[in-house]
C-alpha cells in the first residue's frame, strides 16, 4: 500500500522539520513566561520591601531592594494607628452576614428557577438575566436616598439586608445552572419517599452542591472585604468603619508616612492572598465562573 | 385575653391549610415556585424598582439631604447639558475604556496561551499572573499611588535606570490616563483565567486536523483558536467595559480625579455630585444617564459584535 506509506512519511518529515522551531519555541516561551512573571511579582516584592524601611529610607534615591534596618514595627504602628481590630470586627461581621445570605438565599430562589415549574417563572427569570449586568454604581445615588428614609445611614443595615433578597443576580444564575446538572432522578426518588418541595432543596440540592456554593461563599466573602463603595457611602462614624474604608482615611490622614501606609496594604493584603492558596481550586472555578465581578 | 391570640392564630392556620389542601396540584405548584422566588422578587422591587423611580422623581427636584427636596423642574437637565466637568469626565471615562479593555483583553488573551503551554511548574506561574488581581482595591491603590510616585517610585527608577526622563505620572495630565491603564492592565488575571477555560475546552482533535492539512502556528491560532474562543473573548469584553466605566476606588484614592480633572473618572463625578456637593437631585439624574450609557454600550456590543460570535452549540 504505497498510498498510505507515503502519507505516513509525510507526517514524519514535517515532524522533524517542526522540531528545530519546536525548540525555539519553547524557549522563547519559557523566556516570555518568565519575563511576565518578573513583571507581575516586582510590585508584590516592592511593597514588601517598602514596607519594612524606616521613614527616611524611603525616601532614598535609589531605591534599595533590601531594607537596612528592617522595621517590622511599622506593621505595628500602622495598625494601632488606627482602631484596625475593630475595622477588622466590622468587616467580618458585614462579610460573613452576606457570605450567609448569599450562600442561602441565592440557592433557594435558583432551586424555584432551576426545578419548579409555574407560570411566570420565565418572566421572572427573565428580570434575573438583565439585572445580570446592572453595575452596583448605578445604584448607588437611588439607593442610598431609600436607606436614608429608612434612617439606616451609619449602621451596617445597608451592607448587610439587601443580600437576603436574592443575594444577587450572579448568584442566583450560577446556582441554577449548577441544580440543572443534579440529576432530577435523585430528587424524584425523594419525592417519592414523602419529601416536600423545601426537603429536597435543604437535604438534596444544597449537600450535592457543596463546591457551588463554597466558590459564591468565597467570592462574597472577597467582595465584602475589598468593597469600598458601599461602606465609604453608608459608614459615617469612625466605629462603624470597615478595613477597606479605615485604610483608605489611614491614607488620607497619614500623607507621607508610606511606610506605614504600605504596611497597612499588605497587612490588608495578606489575608486575601491567605484565603487563595487555601481555597486555589474555588478560587479558579469561581472565577471561569463569575468572571470576577467588581 | 393573652390565650385569643394563639387561638386565633391556630384557626387562621387551619382555614389557610383547609383552603391550601383544596387547590389543585398546578396551583399548588405555583405557590410554592414563588414561594422559592419570593426573595428575588422583594429584593427587586425594594433594592431596584422603587430606589430607581425615587430617583427619577428626584431628578426634577434639589435636595441637599437637609432641607426638604424642592421642586425645579428641568432645572438639572439643563445643568446636565451645560456642565463642562460632566463632558470632561465622560471624555476621561470613554477614553480610559477604549484603552484599557482592548489592552487588558489582547495582553489576558497572551498570558492565556502562555499558561497553557505544558511545562513543569506551570501551576506556579499560573498562580503569579493570578495574584494581582485579587489584592483588595484600596491596598491596591496605595501600592501603585507608590510605584507611581515621581521622586522615589520603582517605574521611574526603571526608566531613569535606562536614561529615560522623571515622568510626573500622576502630576501630568498628558501621563495619568497611561498610568491607570497600567495599573488595570496589571491586575488582568480574572479575564486570563476565563481565557485559560476556554483554550484547555477546545477539543485537540480541532488542532490535529489542522496540523495534518499544514496548518502552521499561526493559522492554528487565526482559524482555530479564535473563532471557537470568540464566546468567551465576547464575554470578557462585556465584562471589561462594565467594569472599566465604573473604575472608582483608583481614582479617587491615587488621583482624587486629578491633575486638572483628568482622572475624574464618571463615577467618580457622581460620588462627588451626590456625596461631597450634596446635589442629589443632579446626582440622580447622572446616575440615570450612567445607566442610559451602559444599557447602550451593551446594545451596540451585542448588536454589532454579538453577532459575530460563533457558537459551537447554539442555542445551549
Amino acid at each position: 500500500m504505497g498510498f498510505k506509506e507515503q502519507s505516513v512519511q509525510f507526517i514524519d518529515s514535517k515532524r522533524v522539520a517542526n522540531s528545530r522551531g519546536d525548540v525555539l519555541w519553547r524557549w522563547l516561551t519559557l523566556f516570555l513566561l518568565v519575563f511576565f512573571a518578573v513583571v507581575m511579582v516586582t510590585p508584590f516584592i516592592w511593597l514588601l520591601s517598602s514596607s519594612l524601611k524606616t521613614q527616611i529610607d524611603i525616601f532614598q534615591y535609589p531605591p534599595q531592594l533590601f531594607p537596612d534596618p528592617v522595621v517590622p514595627e511599622n506593621y505595628i504602628y500602622a495598625l494601632t494607628y488606627k482602631p484596625f481590630g475593630i475595622y477588622f470586627r466590622n468587616t467580618v461581621f458585614v462579610a460573613g452576614m452576606n457570605v450567609i445570605a448569599v450562600v442561602f438565599t441565592s440557592s433557594f430562589c435558583a432551586y424555584g428557577f432551576a426545578r419548579m415549574r409555574f407560570p411566570g417563572r420565565d418572566f421572572w427569570f427573565g428580570i434575573v438575566m438583565a439585572t445580570l449586568f446592572l453595575p452596583y454604581a448605578v445604584l448607588l445615588v437611588p439607593s442610598f436616598i431609600i436607606f436614608s428614609r429608612l434612617g439606616w445611614i451609619d449602621t451596617f443595615l445597608p451592607l448587610v439586608v439587601p443580600p437576603f433578597f436574592g443575594g444577587g443576580a450572579f448568584n442566583i444564575f450560577l446556582m441554577r445552572q449548577f441544580f440543572r446538572t443534579i440529576p432530577e432522578e435523585i430528587a424524584d426518588a425523594a419525592r417519592i419517599d414523602g419529601c416536600s418541595e423545601f426537603g429536597v432543596y435543604w437535604r438534596i440540592m444544597l449537600p450535592l452542591s457543596k463546591p457551588a456554593l463554597i466558590t459564591i461563599g468565597i467570592f462574597t466573602f472577597l467582595f465584602a472585604w475589598n468593597d469600598l463603595i458601599g461602606p465609604i457611602t453608608y459608614l459615617r462614624s469612625p466605629d462603624n468603619f470597615t478595613i477597606a474604608v479605615g485604610l483608605a482615611s489611614f491614607r488620607s490622614q497619614t500623607d507621607i508616612h508610606w511606610d506605614l501606609q504600605l504596611a497597612a496594604s499588605t497587612a490588608v493584603t495578606l489575608p486575601v492572598i491567605l484565603l487563595f492558596f487555601v481555597a486555589q481550586r474555588y478560587f479558579i472555578q469561581g472565577v471561569v465562573m463569575t468572571g470576577l465581578k467588581g | 385575653m393573652t390565650s385569643k391570640a394563639p387561638a386565633a392564630a391556630g384557626l387562621s392556620e387551619f382555614w389557610l391549610t383547609r383552603q391550601y389542601n383544596r387547590l389543585s396540584l398546578k396551583r399548588r405548584r405555583t405557590i410554592i415556585g414563588y414561594v422559592f422566588i419570593l426573595p428575588f422578587i422583594l429584593g427587586f422591587l425594594l433594592w431596584f424598582l422603587v430606589p430607581a423611580l425615587v430617583a427619577a422623581g428626584l431628578t426634577l427636584h434639589k435636595w441637599n439631604l437637609i432641607s426638604p427636596p424642592r421642586f425645579v423642574g428641568a432645572f438639572n437637565f439643563n445643568r446636565m447639558l451645560s456642565d463642562p466637568l460632566l463632558a470632561q469626565s465622560l471624555k476621561v471615562t470613554v477614553v480610559f475604556s477604549a484603552i484599557s479593555v482592548p489592552l487588558g483583553l489582547v495582553f489576558a488573551f497572551f498570558l492565556a496561551n502562555l499558561i497553557n503551554t505544558k511545562i513543569r511548574g506551570i501551576a506556579v506561574f499560573r498562580t503569579i499572573y493570578f495574584l494581582p488581581s485579587i489584592v483588595p482595591a484600596v491596598a491596591n491603590a496605595i501600592l501603585w499611588a507608590w510605584l507611581f510616585n515621581t521622586e522615589f517610585g520603582l517605574i521611574n527608577f526603571i526608566i531613569r535606570a535606562f536614561g529615560g526622563p522623571k515622568i510626573g505620572w500622576l502630576q501630568d495630565p498628558s501621563w495619568v490616563m497611561l498610568a491607570f491603564v497600567i495599573l488595570t492592565v496589571w491586575g488582568v488575571g480574572g479575564s486570563m483565567i476565563i481565557f485559560l477555560a476556554g483554550l484547555q475546552g477546545i477539543p485537540q482533535i480541532f488542532y490535529e486536523a489542522a496540523e495534518i492539512d499544514g496548518a502552521g502556528r499561526w493559522q492554528r491560532l487565526w482559524h482555530v483558536t479564535l473563532p471557537m474562543m470568540s464566546p468567551i473573548i465576547f464575554f470578557n469584553l462585556v465584562i471589561g467595559f462594565i467594569n472599566s466605566f465604573q473604575i472608582f476606588v483608583s481614582a479617587l484614592l491615587i488621583t482624587n480625579g486629578g491633575p486638572q480633572h483628568a482622572t475624574l473618572f464618571l463615577v467618580l463625578y457622581v460620588y462627588r455630585t451626590a456625596f461631597q456637593s450634596q446635589k442629589m437631585g443632579y446626582a440622580a439624574v447622572l446616575s440615570w444617564l450612567l445607566f442610559a450609557i451602559l444599557m447602550l454600550l451593551s446594545f451596540i456590543v451585542f448588536r454589532y459584535i454579538g453577532s459575530r460570535v460563533y457558537y459551537e452549540n447554539p442555542g445551549d
